[in-house]
């Protein structure tokens, strides 16, 4: 038989390909490096950003692209994430929790959000779903922003006053970022000397690690028991209902996971700027990486990969650098081209729902050719 | 032999339109069992009852001694009650295969972290399950389909997909609603000896919902005829077709008295 867990067509090729794949991933913060010197323009900065989108991206694909939910508040997941992270290790809270063992914690908290976010929306479909959702997302920035002072009553008695939760919209800096202490003293380095601040090489990589993680989740979910379900979800909910799936854990399942994918990207995003700001995480987030699913196409994790990686590259280089750069030189030295930035998108998102509506890397396409029936009848096959 | 389902009672209304109207009904095991009745008898409305999609507005139907009026669909399937659609509801974009182990998803037992991590166990049971899925597509003449989109096949090919994926939940109780519809003769009389064979093979009990009254006659048990809702006759093929109540209910009361003379 078969086998069915999707093995390389050809070992050699297969591996030599992945080889080739790490090198390139390996060599190109340096790469960049040296870009960056000739060409003035920041890259490696905007590629951890555009790693960091593609990780959240994921997660929606997991809820939009697979399980067919269309979530237009995604970045209230990006914000719990951030901002758990943000609680665990801003000092004036005192908990100042280890980098690597928040981001698993903040990865948990966003997926009991995702639950309880996702559990009023369950009975909603198409439209109503989008609504609430977008609703949702609004409400946690907004959440984020009014506790940085609040006072909580029960029944006239005061639990808490005036606690500052979240740091309003001030935002909380400074954050907790990895500390290598125990490396230091394994290899009797001088203290401090593996600190990693803000140096965007050494976030390359631990956003790459990051992004694996997740794309690596994907993959397996997208063909499992659960990703079919997801799909069957999509396809048709009520037939799937009737087929023994139960539709209520399986979308709060995608709400999960979906995010608790945004929860580990926003813990990390966090950490690496040192500083978060409940501006940080508006609507506009949400539409970029529905943008990012849409256009890269539904349902397809290498698509969104692929995809999520030049769209955030293009919109962080691109329009936020290059083009201003060309234009406020000379030719329009008063205009912010970078205000073009969501024309560009909504143009690209008209084009590619007209030439290609299931997006520029659909999700491995199916055999829909007819092969000759091997038997006619129902019955001919038993009796051959 | 022993009844496997029984309705008591069972109205179903919408407003002030009772499609189902305080039917009894049973089932025996491993019998097939059909349903006619002019368009907008209740037909398919009872299937919705009995497969847990309405609830009924009065009445109750007990399946192997458990009342499960008020069950959701996924749970009716967990023990043992299948169904395929009058008009056919595949997953569209996935393949026959894939729509064949959706079917087995109950049965499976992975959670996240298993399809995720995919240790020994989740590899063995899924590709168990695909190959127990490719069985059953051969057993309904799709062999060779597998790897192929639900709707890039032809319509009697998706026919005999949703069947497959209905078995692949490994019911009880089938129930087929129309499953002739818009076959030729020759494809009719492969699914009357499929029925046949599904019967006596897979220890099935099954509830049939058919207008072709060649099929009706040829491989019912028991045939019960519904109008506006009501039973209006109920017996052996032979029996119903003589019933003049039935030939009212399907060419009036006029076509009856023309007949008479
Ligand atoms: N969801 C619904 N809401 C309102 N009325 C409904 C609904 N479903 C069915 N009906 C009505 O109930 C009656 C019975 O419909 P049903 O589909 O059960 O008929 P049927 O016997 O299956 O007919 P057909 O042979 O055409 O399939 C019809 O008058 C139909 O219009
Ligand atoms: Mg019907």
């Amino acid at each position: 038989m078969r086998d069915i867990l999707a093995q390389p067509r050809s070992i050699l090729s297969g591996r030599l390909r992945w080889v080739l794949i790490a090198i390139f991933v390996v060599i190109a913060p340096f790469a960049m490096k040296e870009l960056e010197l000739l060409t003035n323009f920041g890259l490696i900065t905007q590629v951890n950003r555009a790693l960091i989108f593609v990780a959240l991206a994921q997660g929606l694909n997991i809820v939009v692209g697979l399980a067919g939910l269309l979530d237009l508040g995604y970045a209230a997941f990006f914000a719990i994430g951030a901002y758990t992270f943000g609680l665990l290790t801003w000092p004036s809270h005192d908990i100042e929790m280890s980098f690597f063992l928040a981001i698993w914690i903040c990865a948990l908290v966003a997926a009991v959000f995702g639950i309880i976010i996702g559990a009023p929306t369950l009975r909603l479909r198409g439209d109503y779903l989008a609504i609430v959702t977008l609703a949702f997302g609004e409400i946690i920035p907004a959440l984020v922003r009014n506790l940085g002072d609040f006072t909580l009553t029960f029944r006239g008695r005061v639990l808490i006053e005036d606690y500052n939760l979240t740091n309003g919209s001030q935002g909380l800096t400074p954050l907790g970022r990895p500390n290598f202490t125990f490396l230091e003293n394994l290899f009797g380095l001088d203290k401090g000397a593996l600190n990693v601040g803000v140096n965007p090489t050494f976030w390359y990589f631990a956003i790459v690690i990051t992004s694996m993680i997740v794309l690596f989740s994907a993959i397996r979910l997208n063909n499992s028991r659960l990703g079919r379900a997801w799909k069957a979800i999509r396809e048709d909910e009520t037939a799937a209902d009737f087929m023994g799936v139960d539709p209520i854990r399986t979308k709060l399942a995608a709400f999960a996971i979906g995010a608790s994918f945004s929860g580990l990207a926003g813990a990390v995003y966090a950490s690496m700027l040192g500083a978060i700001f409940p501006e940080l995480f508006k609507f506009q987030v949400s539409i970029f990486l529905l943008i990012i699913v849409v256009l890269s196409g539904r349902g397809s994790i290498w698509g969104v990969l692929i995809g999520g990686i030049i769209i955030a590259t293009f919109d962080g280089v691109f329009l936020a650098q290059v083009l201003p750069d060309i234009f406020n030189g000379e030719v329009l030295p008063e205009y912010d081209v970078q205000s073009l930035r969501w024309v560009f998108f909504g143009i690209g998102l008209i084009v590619i729902m007209i030439f290609r509506p299931q997006g520029l890397f659909p999700p491995k396409s199916i055999e829909t050719k007819i092969v000759p029936p091997v038997a006619e009848s129902l019955e001919g096959v038993q009796n051959s | 032999m022993s009844v496997i389902l029984e309705a008591k009672g069972v109205s179903k209304a919408f407003g002030r339109l009772v499609a189902v109207d305080t039917l009894d009904y049973t089932i025996e095991d491993n019998s097939i069992n059909s349903i006619i009745g002019p368009n907008g008898a209740g037909k398919t409305t009872f299937f919705n009852v009995v497969t847990g999609y309405y609830k009924p507005t009065t009445g109750k139907v007990v399946f192997n001694q458990r009342n499960i009026s008020g069950s959701r669909p996924n749970q009716l399937t967990r023990i043992g009650i299948a169904r395929t659609f009058q008009t056919i509801r595949l997953f569209n974009n996935l393949t026959a295969r894939e729509n064949v182990l959706i079917g087995m998803h109950h049965r499976l037992k992975s959670g996240v972290f298993g399809d995720i991590f995919r240790p020994p166990a989740v590899r063995r049971e899924e590709a168990k399950a695909h190959e127990e899925a490719g069985q059953l597509l051969d057993y309904v003449g799709l062999k060779g389909y597998e790897e192929h989109a639900a709707k890039s096949l032809p319509y009697g090919h998706q026919r005999r997909l949703e069947i497959a994926r209905a078995l692949a939940t490994q019911p009880q109780l089938l129930l087929l609603d129309e499953p002739t519809a818009g076959m030729n003769p020759n494809e009719t009389q492969d699914m009357i000896l499929f029925i046949r064979k599904l019967r006596d093979e897979r220890n099935l009990s099954i509830l049939l919902i058919e207008h072709d009254m060649k099929v009706v006659m040829t491989i019912s048990d028991k045939v019960t005829v519904l109008d506006y809702g009501k039973k209006i006759s109920e017996g052996q093929p032979a029996e119903v077709q003589k019933d003049e109540r039935v030939i009212e209910a399907y060419l009036g009361r006029r076509a009856l008295e023309m007949l008479k003379k």
